[in-house]
């Protein structure tokens, strides 16, 4: 008797996905860094590194530091700026069958406008997601992010000029995370991302300075798991659109839990660094789960931790 | 770039001094696509701290499919790893970045300090190919004799000419590597090739500007992935106006292309 593989597609807002496990933004390179070790049509999107309007040059290193089970990185959002992205990365990526998601970031709401509109011209971008952990340069540097009424305006500045889904990806450094998911929902978001990195940061007690030379840094990788699944819970239980669950993901059994939390999708991030083959590995482990738990469908396990 | 996973046998292990070991490994695909300069990263352990692989340079290649990292243990990661015994597997992931140039009628002049001297061995000998033994020259730096004494021997093993020079004096005369470079005897242009610690690159590269000769240096960083996407491993330009990455536009750097703090 043939035993039926159970339905892996997921769907975020109108883009369908062949199956929930996306790259996460900043450490999948635009793809073709790792062509050479991950079958790229496998991945249920790739999701790009940030994209400015500008190149941007990144931080002065140290730009990462490792601490226990996670890293610390300070990259300073160093990207290639949306015209050479448009003109030298596209290409790789218009050639590859799985949906293209492009991170955008900006300082100022005109620079996301501009952002969203150019990448609205070509087809191949299923949907961006917005970087909402930037600091907004117009108004005294605070973190789009952090405040409900600015990830609003962000949020429905992009939704205006991109026709297609809008992901918005959420910072963990908040009171309330649960707030700023429903601000961004009710400016039009198609589903929200999280968590961005924690901000953290280390010490090398011999020269007595900061690790990173920008003092502060993200903190990712399976240390800020929990934290990151507890959020997901929290704005799965307050919004209507998907989460998609991000945060120390490195193995099937990590991203089952997020499922089980609330997220309809998952992104792997540092463990790309560990194990460029986690992203196929975590399909895999995710299918077999289904089938061995006599489940159909991702849909079934989707906040199953919250029901029974 | 092809970059090859390899679950590699640990064939044998070495302990070259205290604190430096040598490994063997069976890692064909990586063997056959590495070229001098080049490195692998490794992970230390199955666990998840420490998390990062690390970066270690392609000491040797050999028949087999063979590949040798030497190492020196500095911390949790380098100490996982000496702890780990033949006939177990290490997770190996290259060959990675860009390697050395090998210039053409050249006075080639291998400068190693340290753990730095790992890569100049297979160098060595891809340079040998094509070149006389007497166009080669080796100068080795370190604190002391035991971190540089089974290299140096590797290396007069293959014919060449080793100078050696040490902080203590317990090797060749007592002092740093650039004492070494000004002795040189100029017969044809020179190319320097240096890999070791920072500050020892900085005066080589300095060294070689007043010489007016050319100069390809490895850079350590700290790296995360080693495949440019986490660009933690950024190195000022020379223009002092953004970063080039060790991971793929080196490690090997031309010397006048990158900013000496």
């Amino acid at each position: 008797m043939a035993v039926e593989k159970p339905d892996m597609q997921v769907n975020i807002g109108s883009l369908e996905l062949k199956n929930p496990v996306m790259t996460a933004s900043g450490t999948f390179g635009y793809g073709k860094e790792f062509d050479s070790l991950v079958n790229l049509q496998r991945l249920g999107a790739i999701i790009a590194k940030g994209i400015s309007l500008l190149p941007m040059q990144g931080n002065p290193p140290p730009r990462i530091a490792e601490t226990a089970c996670g890293m610390l990185n300070a990259i300073g959002l160093e990207n290639v700026g949306l015209e050479r992205f448009l003109t030298e990365k596209l290409t790789f990526l218009k050639g590859i069958d799985t949906p293209l998601i492009v991170n955008i970031l900006g300082d100022t709401i005109e620079d996301y406008q501009q952002l969203a509109k150019q990448l609205d011209d070509e087809e191949k971008v299923a949907a961006v997601e917005v970087n909402i952990s930037c600091p907004n340069v117009k108004q005294g540097g605070v973190a789009f992010g952090t405040d409900p009424h600015m990830a609003h305006a962000v949020t429905k500045a992009v939704r205006h000029h991109f026709s297609r889904p809008v992901i918005v990806k959420l910072s963990p450094n908040v009171t309330d995370i649960a707030l700023i998911g429903r601000a961004v929902e009710e400016a039009g978001a198609d589903a929200v991302s999280l968590i961005n990195t924690v901000l953290g940061m280390a010490i090398d007690i011999e020269s007595c300075r900061p690790k990173l030379a920008n003092t502060f840094g993200g903190l990712s990788g399976p240390a800020i798991k929990p934290v990151a699944l507890r959020m997901v819970w929290q704005v799965a239980a307050s919004v209507s659109i998907p989460v998609i669950g991000i945060g120390g993901i490195t193995t099937a059994e990590d991203a089952i839990e997020f499922f089980l939390a609330g997220a309809t999708a998952i992104q792997v991030g540092t463990a790309n660094f560990i194990n460029p083959l986690a992203t196929e590995e975590i399909i895999d482990g995710i299918e077999l789960y289904l089938e061995k738990k006599g489940m159909t469908s991702i849909g079934e396990m989707i906040g199953k931790a919250r029901t029974s | 770039m092809q970059v090859y996973k390899e679950s590699a046998e640990i064939v044998s292990r070495e302990q070259i001094a205290e604190d430096i070991f040598r490994f063997t490994v069976k890692s064909p695909d990586i063997a056959a696509a590495s070229w001098p300069g080049q490195f692998v990263m490794v992970r230390t352990g199955d666990g998840l701290d420490p998390l990062l692989r690390r970066p270690f340079s392609v000491h040797q290649v050999a028949a087999g499919g063979l590949v040798q990292i030497v190492f020196k243990v500095i911390g949790k990661g380098t100490r996982a790893l000496a702890a780990m015994e033949s006939g177990r597997k290490l997770d190996l992931l290259g060959p990675v970045g860009r390697g050395f140039v090998i210039g053409e009628e050249y006075q080639h002049i291998l400068v190693g300090g340290g753990i730095g001297i790992a890569p100049l061995l297979f160098l060595a000998g891809h340079i040998l190919e094509k070149n006389d033994s007497s166009s080669v020259r080796v100068l080795l730096g370190a604190r002391t004799k035991d971190e540089i004494f089974t290299l140096k021997g590797d290396f007069e093993n293959m014919g060449l000419e080793v100078n050696a020079i040490t902080e203590d004096g317990t090797l060749g005369k007592k002092g740093i590597i650039t004492d070494l470079m000004v002795e040189l005897k100029q017969e044809k242009p020179v190319m320097i090739y240096g890999c070791g610690p920072y500050p020892m690159l900085r005066a080589v590269a300095g060294t070689c500007r007043e010489n007016n000769w050319k100069c390809q240096v490895s850079l350590e960083t700290m790296m995360a992935c080693g495949l440019a996407a986490c660009l933690g491993c950024a190195v000022l330009r020379a223009d002092m106006k953004g970063y080039v990455h060790a991971c793929k536009d080196g490690p090997v750097f031309d010397a006048d292309d990158v900013a000496w703090l």
